[in-house]
């Protein structure tokens, strides 16, 4: 019987085309099917924020560096990683997260809620060179980042290649994109009163790299590592976990 | 092209299809491998009336099973708890005192507080608790705001130079970047700060200059240092007598120290951790502390 029906499917050209497209697209359904329930199992976090125009700048330098293929950002449903990291992913967390960026390679920790765990300085000098602060480290040197000025006259076109996404962008942030981007690592100049207007009182407003005369791509990075996990507290919504919410920006 | 053609030489038949002279034989998926594919689709048909498969509209199936794996961790979080419990809720509740004097409690809190400590203080002050520059060494018994667990645990809650409201402040001004000493101000009292944990280093080369630095030390650093330069636990003022330093001891680190300043920042852990776990930490802290190796 088996034969039979194999001689009869290599021997016709055009049915065996369309059993392997049939075979193929099972795949497809299997990532297509769960989109049409997602307004079922996204959850809702009215109270958050996008990331500001420098948040977005370290997320892209975060994504050039590849710093994803040793760092996961999604806490898994496990015990062992919610008692380590405080409380599993929600989508929602990553819905501004636009190419997401959780991995599942960790040759470091996750880093889904590292922000707000060290210092400015600590990410810093970490940067520069793990070794300095965590003598076994494996993780590779980024000194550059530190004397690299940050790119922002293209961080309107940025915000606005989200907004079309359907991040909700206003044309007010994206066209004081750049502003922004400086007066966020600028906390004494004239622009730092506008990115709390516009983000929110309790966006951090720092000379993240500890230089504040020069906007770096470290800035960049290390106010998105800040920002990491801080952008909503949905997570700490309806957990048996007993972490409390850091205050969630904005 | 002639159907039901059989390869001389493995006997079997050929589809029929020919390139070139090539010939394609007919032969068809090994049996083990065809029953093994049977079975598994079996099996995948059957998981899916057990568990969450298929989408339906505005909901989907949710399978015989009952499974959801964000109750499965939180049962599993909740079980972590009641097996802790026991001597969680004792951490929690109880003074410091009883807990420092029941041994057995003790042992618990330095195998459960290595753990935490790795996961979360030792980037900063390392595994050991050793510190590095801009990290203070927790293992010794000089403090910079006090080795007791009450006040341990409130450096820990709030950090310090945080955004916390109950943070604590050590705030060492910039004297030589802001221009409150003069450059040689600055390497005179440097100098002093120096000779008082290094006597040899007074020789009669530098005595002019360690004088002018005791001068500018009595008017400018004594308020928060002390009158000693013993240092201040209420504001974290370190002791500067002392061969212990955060930052460094040597010349050109207390040059540095005074002209930019210090305002070292450790985060609050208010929000990370349990009260328990803070309490844990402080304990095993203090331990560290108190010369255990
Ligand atoms: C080769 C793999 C590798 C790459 C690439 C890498 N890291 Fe790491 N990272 C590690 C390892 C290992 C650790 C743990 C040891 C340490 O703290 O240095 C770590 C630790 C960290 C931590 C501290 C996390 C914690 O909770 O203690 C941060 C933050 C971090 N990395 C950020 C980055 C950023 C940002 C990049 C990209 C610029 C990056 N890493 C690239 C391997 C890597
Ligand atoms: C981002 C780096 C960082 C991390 C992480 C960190 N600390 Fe600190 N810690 C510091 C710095 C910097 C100081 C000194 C602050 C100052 O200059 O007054 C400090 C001071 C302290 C002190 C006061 C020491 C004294 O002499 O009074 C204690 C106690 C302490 N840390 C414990 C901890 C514990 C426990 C953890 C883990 C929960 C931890 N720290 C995590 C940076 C850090
Ligand atoms: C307003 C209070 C204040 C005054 C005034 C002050 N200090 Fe400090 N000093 C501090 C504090 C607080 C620290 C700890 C800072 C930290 O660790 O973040 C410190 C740290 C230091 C350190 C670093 C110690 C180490 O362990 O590495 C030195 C050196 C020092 N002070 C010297 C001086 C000298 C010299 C003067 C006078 C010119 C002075 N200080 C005046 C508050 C003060």
């Amino acid at each position: 019987m088996p034969e039979l029906f194999h001689r009869k499917l290599e021997r016709s050209a055009i049915g065996f085309v369309l059993a392997i497209i049939a075979a193929a697209s099972v795949g497809g359904i299997v990532e297509i099917a769960p989109l049409f329930t997602i307004d079922e199992t996204v959850e809702e976090a009215p109270d958050m924020r996008v990331y500001t125009p420098l948040e977005l700048a370290g997320r892209n330098i975060y994504v050039r560096e590849g710093c994803y293929a040793c760092h996961s950002q999604m806490i898994r449903t496990l015990r062992d990683e919610v008692e380590r990291y405080g409380p599993y992913s929600r989508a929602v967390e990553s819905q501004y997260d636009r190419p997401m960026l959780w991995g599942s390679k960790r040759t470091g920790p996750d880093l889904a809620r590292v922000g707000g765990k060290y210092s400015d300085f600590w990410h810093v000098a970490h940067l520069i060179n793990p070794r300095d602060v965590v003598p076994e480290s494996n993780m590779p040197a980024y000194a550059f980042l530190a004397r690299t000025e940050l790119r922002t006259n293209d961080l309107g076109e940025h915000l606005a290649a989200q907004q079309a996404l359907g991040v909700p962008y206003t044309d007010e942030m994206v066209a004081n994109a750049a502003r922004d981007a400086y007066g966020q690592a600028f906390p004494d100049s004239e622009a730092a009163s506008g990115v709390s207007e516009r983000y929110g009182e309790a966006t951090s407003v720092s000379a993240f790299d500890g230089v504040a005369t020069r906007l770096t791509e470290m800035d960049a990075l290390v106010a998105y590592l800040q920002v990491l996990g801080r952008l909503t507290d949905a997570a700490f919504r309806d957990t048996a976990a007993t972490e409390q919410a850091p205050d969630a920006e904005d | 092209m002639e159907v039901n053609e059989r390869d001389p030489v493995t006997g079997r038949e050929t589809t029929g299809h020919e390139w070139n002279g090539i010939k394609e034989l007919d032969t068809p998926v090994p049996r083990g491998v065809l029953m093994f594919l049977i079975v598994t689709h079996i099996w995948a048909i059957a998981w899916w009336f057990f568990v969450p498969a298929w989408p339906l509209g505005t909901t989907y199936t949710k399978g015989l099973l009952g499974v959801d794996q964000r109750t499965t961790v939180e049962e599993r979080v909740v079980e972590g708890q009641q097996e802790r419990s026991v001597w969680m809720t004792r951490l929690e509740s109880e003074s410091y005192d009883a807990i420092l004097a029941d041994e057995a409690l003790m042992q618990t809190v330095r195998g459960t507080g290595r753990q935490l400590f790795g996961d979360n203080c030792a980037a900063c002050h390392g595994r050991d608790g050793r510190g590095r520059a801009g990290y203070p060494d927790l293992t010794d018994d000089d403090w910079l705001w006090g080795g007791g667990p009450e006040l341990i645990e409130q450096t820990l809650r709030y950090g310090i130079n945080t955004a916390h409201p109950d943070t604590r402040i050590a705030q060492m001004p910039a004297f030589g970047r802001d221009g409150m000493l003069e450059r040689d101000q600055v390497r005179s009292v440097a100098a002093y700060v120096y000779s008082l944990s290094n006597p040899d280093y007074s020789t009669d080369e530098n005595l002019e200059r360690i004088e002018a630095g005791r001068d500018v030390f009595a008017t400018t650093c004594a308020a928060c240092h002390g009158e000693n330069a013993e240092g201040k636990l209420e504001i974290g003022a370190p002791n500067l007598t002392d061969a212990r330093w955060v930052y460094g001891g040597d010349l050109q680190t207390i040059i540095a120290s005074v002209h930019g300043g210090r305002q070292g920042h450790m985060p609050t852990w208010d929000e990370r951790m349990t009260d328990a776990e803070i309490r844990t930490l402080a304990l095993y802290v203090h331990d560290l502390g108190t010369g255990q190796p």
